[in-house]
């Protein structure tokens, strides 16, 4: 029987460390953790034996061994954590993989462009206050016509190609432009009205790449006390550097519009059109005709107004460089896909 | 209106050397918008020449060639091969000279043909570009000219000039003429103007003419103004000057004849339609008045038309000669032969004329013009125009045979307050420039309080006060209108509606969807494909195949989905968010109320009713694969399950439940759909389409779905929250055997019931036939988590509601506990 000496427990702590040493890796460490501190270990063997030892020397025996156990355990326990954290890079390692070979797991997704520019403008009118009026597809020629100040034998009512729903006495038809929304709004709406009116019209032209029968407006109406051409100006000058840049200018051309008196085309001032900025045709506006104020129930003589309107898909083609309109209108994913969800 | 520019020259300060280009930027300034530019496409050198000799030599393929020499003002002869024969010895011809180039970028060289060097070529009037005659080369003396040998033949028959071509808006009638264009000119450029109608004008008396319009449309008489002249001894088969073809040419009409040539020149120089009749074809007077029923009338183009009782006509005693303002009649057509003609310069009333030309689809160059409203002053001066150029070139006579009837209104004064214009362009306009401006385009204003403004004759677009303004600020300058940003009161913002909408396509994009807009018109099968509903159809469809509107966006989207798989895109899945139309059966066509003032309600009612209802829809297709191929895992192919959860995602991102109940649906797969329910409605359908679909779309197996955004849009409630309890859950699996025909959203009602509050959540994981199940039976999965809201459940709690849920299913459907 060893004594319980300085000396003894040094040595006892000295082979527990050796032991330790010549564990490889976590396996071997716990396969040795026994000899090193459990049961089958030095130390324990040698805390067995206090008991047999005289009373008066049983105290500071056990004093020496509780140190020697716990110097042990702490270098046992540090080893475990280098060897853990060996280990676990070890593994880390071999889980590494080049996340540079996967693409998408899903086919890429996307909205259409036409609709992104329709929501992009709402916003640039929604941020000034204003507010976004829907409407019928399938209109009455009322709505569409009539209360538009277009004489049912006048000119202006045959310029619009219109697609007609049969039986003709029903007096329907595809709207030539959200411009009934308009009527709708003045007829529903409080005065001050500020609307947006955007969405998809009709009109008889076979697609090519610059024309389609079926394509997209947005339109404005401001019907208030005192607006004036200028304010016209103003709204279309704030709409189009939301769209085209600060740079960007208009510019008013006299025309005809059977809903709108005086009357004025519109060009935008691009400043990044493809080959160098220039002057596009944008859009129609003027002042709203006392004819269709009257028809909704406004009194030209106490409130003025005015109306734009501007093809979608054009402003696409010529802000986005599409070239042929047979891309917005086929559905091949490749052409929205572009876009993402912005244009 | 194509505007040949020295033409106009004759009535406005047009710079000298102007091009079309530079005439188009000053029009455009005051509102006629440029179109195109119009050249002759001839380059020099082309001169007149004259054939000294000629000999004729037979050709091996049967044609006859004349071997020319022709003398073109040098000092030796050229020879020129011609194969025309309509030409004798000592004429004078046009010759194209080597270097010179003829309309289509034909390009004259000396070239040698037919045994001979041919040195220039001996031109047609189709070769040089005035017209369709073909026949045979221009004999220059048939056109009465004996020019020098050796002269530019280019300036000699006008074919130096160019035309613009400028857009003219409904309401500007009088620009469809020289005379409105040379006017609105001198107005952008303030340079002079010359009015060509300002000549004597002439008249005739003698000739029975009446005048009965029994039914006025619309209130309105049919005829203002009936002016009848006759021209006599005239040489009806005198050449048309050729200064003259080349203008009509670059206007865009066809030389025809000399009366006819002359009578379309007066009518684009002073915008007045005229009609030239044979006198000697007329029997007795004529009558303006509206068609009886069953009359029939053969017009010029050979046509004979079934006259329609709102019809003008022009009728002598042996029945109609003309549908007023349109078209005249065959039976007293001018030829070559014709020695007298009445020549007719009338007003018609632009409803009645649009009406007639609309309904017999003859939109001709008079009727263009009535339509918009021709100066009702003009008559009897385009007449004398008529009657001067005829003198002229046809040596005809005037004798004072004719007559006349005039009812003219005087255009209505209107009132223009001084300060209407300012306030409604937000320019200040001093009264003496709105008198001036005014002045300028033909109006009489006399100054009181307010203006007071008689437009002129050529002006029926001209009838209240907002349209003197635009006058006013288009003639002042657009440039000059300032700008200033309105102030809009404070908005709402989008409606929910909108935002739902968006926030929906968007997750969907997000999922991997593609957006498409697809077109609205079908054909009857395609609609009929996915349910019988009520069709709106088209009057004029842009192709005969598809002549109604969808009651489905499902054809839309699997013609893009084939589109994209003829191109190679073999996996996608295409949406589309849209109206669909579904006609109103008993809709009968609405009372049009007055647009004088607000219709009523109920007339606003009627209007909407009469409307075929336009839900908007929600749709997808999908085709190929779900999941791409990539390193460690291979693809997915995409099924009916993903539209599936398409459809549940909708559910989820607008917190609706939505139920999927088996059901059979035309044009899907027979075992392989369901309805979409929400509150126990049906909103909408989910599956696979029909395999025999597929294949007649050239598409592989397709899954779809559609939904009713409207339905889903009423369904939209503001969120009330539950609190999120924190005891612990205890989850279970439950396999219950049961009838394989039962539906697993059945039985999961069932286990929801039996389970009773305490079931927070479950979810099927799986449906099983085969080894261990009995024929006939299934074996259906639930994942079940159960939470107290008040305590730490134990399992035996769980295993109680659990059992329940087997007791109940037992008790509804015999289902039984699946041994483990």
């Amino acid at each position: 029987m060893s004594e319980i000496t300085p000396d003894k427990i040094a040595q006892v702590i000295a082979e527990a460390d050796e032991l330790l040493a010549s564990a490889q890796d976590i396996e071997q460490l716990k396969a040795l953790r026994s000899k090193i501190i459990g049961d089958d270990s030095e130390i324990s063997k040698l805390n067995a034996t206090i008991k047999s030892l005289p009373n008066d020397q049983k105290a500071s025996a056990g004093k020496l061994i509780g140190e020697a156990k716990g110097k042990i355990s702490a270098n046992y326990a540090e080893k475990e954590q280098k060897l853990l954290a060996e280990h676990k890079k070890l593994q880390l390692q071999k889980e590494a993989d080049d996340l540079s070979a996967y693409a998408n797991m899903k086919p890429q997704g996307a909205r259409h462009p036409l609709s992104l520019m329709m929501e992009q403008v709402s916003d640039a009118f929604v941020g000034m206050g204003w507010e976004i009026a829907e409407g019928p597809e399938l209109e009455s020629e009322w709505f569409n016509f009539d209360a538009l100040n277009f004489d049912q034998d006048h000119p202006a009512r045959a310029m619009q190609d219109t697609f007609f729903v049969s039986p003709l006495d029903a007096k329907l038809v595809l709207r030539t432009h959200t411009s009934p929304v308009q009527v709708r709004s003045m007829l529903e709406r409080d005065i001050p009205i500020y609307v947006l009116c955007p969405g998809r019209v009709f009109r008889t032209d076979e697609l090519d790449a610059t024309h389609t029968p079926v394509f997209h407006q947005v339109e404005g109406l401001a019907i208030d006390k005192g607006l004036t051409m200028a304010d016209l100006k103003g709204t279309l000058e704030h709409f189009a550097r939301k769209m085209f840049g600060e740079e960007a200018e208009i510019r008013l051309r006299p025309s005809y519009f059977p809903f709108t008196e005086p009357s004025a085309e519109l060009d935008v001032w691009h400043p990044q059109a493809k080959g160098g900025p220039r002057w596009v045709e944008w859009g129609g506006c003027g002042m709203v005709n006392p004819n269709v104020l009257k028809a909704s129930g406004i009194d030209p003589e106490v409130y003025s107004g005015f109306a734009f309107g501007m093809g979608i898909e054009r402003t696409l083609m010529f802000r986005n460089g599409v070239l042929d309109m047979h891309d917005m209108v086929e559905g091949d994913m490749r052409f929205a896909r572009q876009f993402g969800v912005r244009i | 209106m194509r505007v040949p520019l020295s033409w106009l020259s004759e009535f406005t300060e047009l710079p000298k050397d102007s091009k079309p280009e530079q005439l188009m930027a000053e029009l455009v300034k005051i509102g006629l918008e440029e179109e195109e530019e119009h050249y002759f496409e001839i380059n020099g050198p082309v001169v007149v020449g004259k054939v000294i000799e000629f000999v004729d030599e037979p050709q091996s393929n049967g044609k006859t060639i004349r071997w020319c020499q022709v003398d073109v003002g040098e000092s030796e002869p050229r020879g020129i091969v011609c194969g025309a024969s309509n030409f004798e010895q000592g004429d004078k011809v046009v010759v194209t000279l080597p270097g010179s180039v003829l309309p289509g970028n034909f390009a004259i060289a000396a070239r040698e043909t037919y045994g001979h060097v041919s040195d220039g070529m001996i031109a047609s009037v189709k070769e040089l570009g005035m017209g369709d005659d073909h026949e045979g080369i221009l004999v220059l003396s048939t056109l009465g000219l004996d020019p020098e040998l050796g002269e530019d033949a280019i300036k000699l028959l006008g074919l130096d000039d160019s035309a613009a071509e400028i857009n003219v808006t409904p309401d500007r009638g009088y620009c469809f003429s020289i005379r409105g264009v040379a006017r609105e000119y001198s107005h952008a450029t303030l340079t002079k103007f010359t009015d060509p109608a300002a000549i004597e004008p002439v008249s005739g008396k003698g000739f029975q003419l009446k005048i009965e319009d029994k039914s006025p449309i619309r209130g309105r008489t049919g005829c203002s103004r009936f002016d009848l002249v006759e021209l006599s001894d005239i040489d009806a088969s005198a050449p048309t000057p050729a200064w003259m073809v080349s203008r009509l040419k670059l206007a865009g009409m066809r030389s025809i004849s000399l009366v006819v040539d002359i009578t379309n020149y007066v009518m684009l120089e002073t915008g007045q339609p005229t009609h030239a009749y044979d006198l000697d074809l007329l029997t007795g007077g004529i009558t303006v008045r509206r068609a009886n029923n069953g009359e029939k009338l053969k017009t010029l183009d050979g046509q004979i038309r079934e006259l329609n009782q709102e019809d003008l006509l022009i009728t002598d005693e042996s029945g109609p000669i003309g549908i007023a303002g349109v078209m005249g009649g065959e039976s007293t057509e001018v030829s070559f032969k014709t020695k007298r003609v009445l020549i007719e310069a009338a007003n018609f009333d632009p409803i009645s004329i649009a009406r007639s030309a609309r309904r017999h689809k003859l939109p001709s160059e008079a009727s263009k013009r009535f339509e918009r409203g021709v100066d009702p002053l003009v008559a009897d001066r385009a007449i004398a125009r008529i009657a001067q150029l005829l003198g002229e070139y046809g040596s005809a006579k005037l004798t004072g045979f004719g007559a006349s009837f005039q009812e003219i209104e005087t255009p209505a004064e209107i009132v223009l307050p001084t300060g209407f214009a300012s306030e409604l362009v937000g320019v200040e306009y001093p009264v003496e420039l709105q008198k001036e401006i005014l002045e300028q385009i033909g109006c009489q204003v006399k100054i009181a309080d307010d203006l007071i403004i008689t437009p002129p004759s050529w002006r029926p677009d001209l009838n209240h006060k907002t349209d003197l303004v635009e006058e006013i600020a288009r003639i002042d300058g657009y440039h000059k209108i300032g700008s200033r940003l309105p102030v809009a009161p404070p908005g709402n913002g989008l409606t929910e509606k909108q935002q739902l909408r968006r926030k929906l396509t968007d997750s969907l994009a997000a999922s991997g969807m593609v957006e498409t807009l697809n077109y609205p018109f079908v054909s009857e099968q395609e609609n009929s494909l996915f349910g019988e509903k009520n069709s709106v159809r088209l009057e004029n469809p842009i192709q005969e195949e598809s002549p109604e509107m969808r009651t489905s966006m499902i054809p839309g989207l699997l013609q893009a989905a084939a589109r994209n798989i003829s191109r190679g895109l073999t996996s996608g899945y295409l949406y589309e968010l849209g109206s669909v139309f579904i006609a109103n059966n008993d809709s009968k066509p609405a009372e049009f109320p007055d647009t004088a003032s607000r219709p009523s309600e109920s007339q606003i009612n009627s209007l909407n009713e009469q409307i075929p209802s336009q839900p908007e829809m929600l749709a997808g297709v999908g085709f190929g694969d779900r999941e791409l191929a990539q390193p460690g895992s291979k693809s997915q192919t995409l099924d009916y399950k993903l539209a599936v959860d398409t459809v549940l995602r909708v559910a989820d991102l607008m917190n609706l439940e939505f139920e999927i109940r088996n059901s059979e649906n035309t044009g899907l797969h027979p075992g392989r759909t369901a309805d979409v329910l929400a509150e126990g409605k049906k909103i909408g359908f989910v599956g696979e389409l029909h395999p025999d679909l597929s294949d007649h779309y050239h598409l592989p197996r397709v899954s779809v779905f559609e939904l009713n955004l409207s339905e889903i849009w009423s369904l939209i409630q503001p969120v009330t929250a539950s609190a999120v309890h924190t005891y612990p859950a205890a989850t279970q699996d439950l396999s219950l055997v049961v009838d394989e025909n039962l539906d697993a959203q059945q039985l999961l009602s069932t286990v929801i019931e039996g389970c009773g509050e305490l079931l927070e959540s479950i979810r099927t994981t799986d449906v099983y036939k085969g080894q261990g199940i009995a024929d006939g039976k299934k074996s259906i999965t639930f994942a079940l988590v159960f939470r107290a809201t008040d305590r730490t459940l134990t399992q035996e709690e769980a295993t109680e509601s659990r059992n329940a849920a087997v007791a109940l299913a037992h008790k509804l459907h015999g289902a039984e506990l699946r041994g483990v």
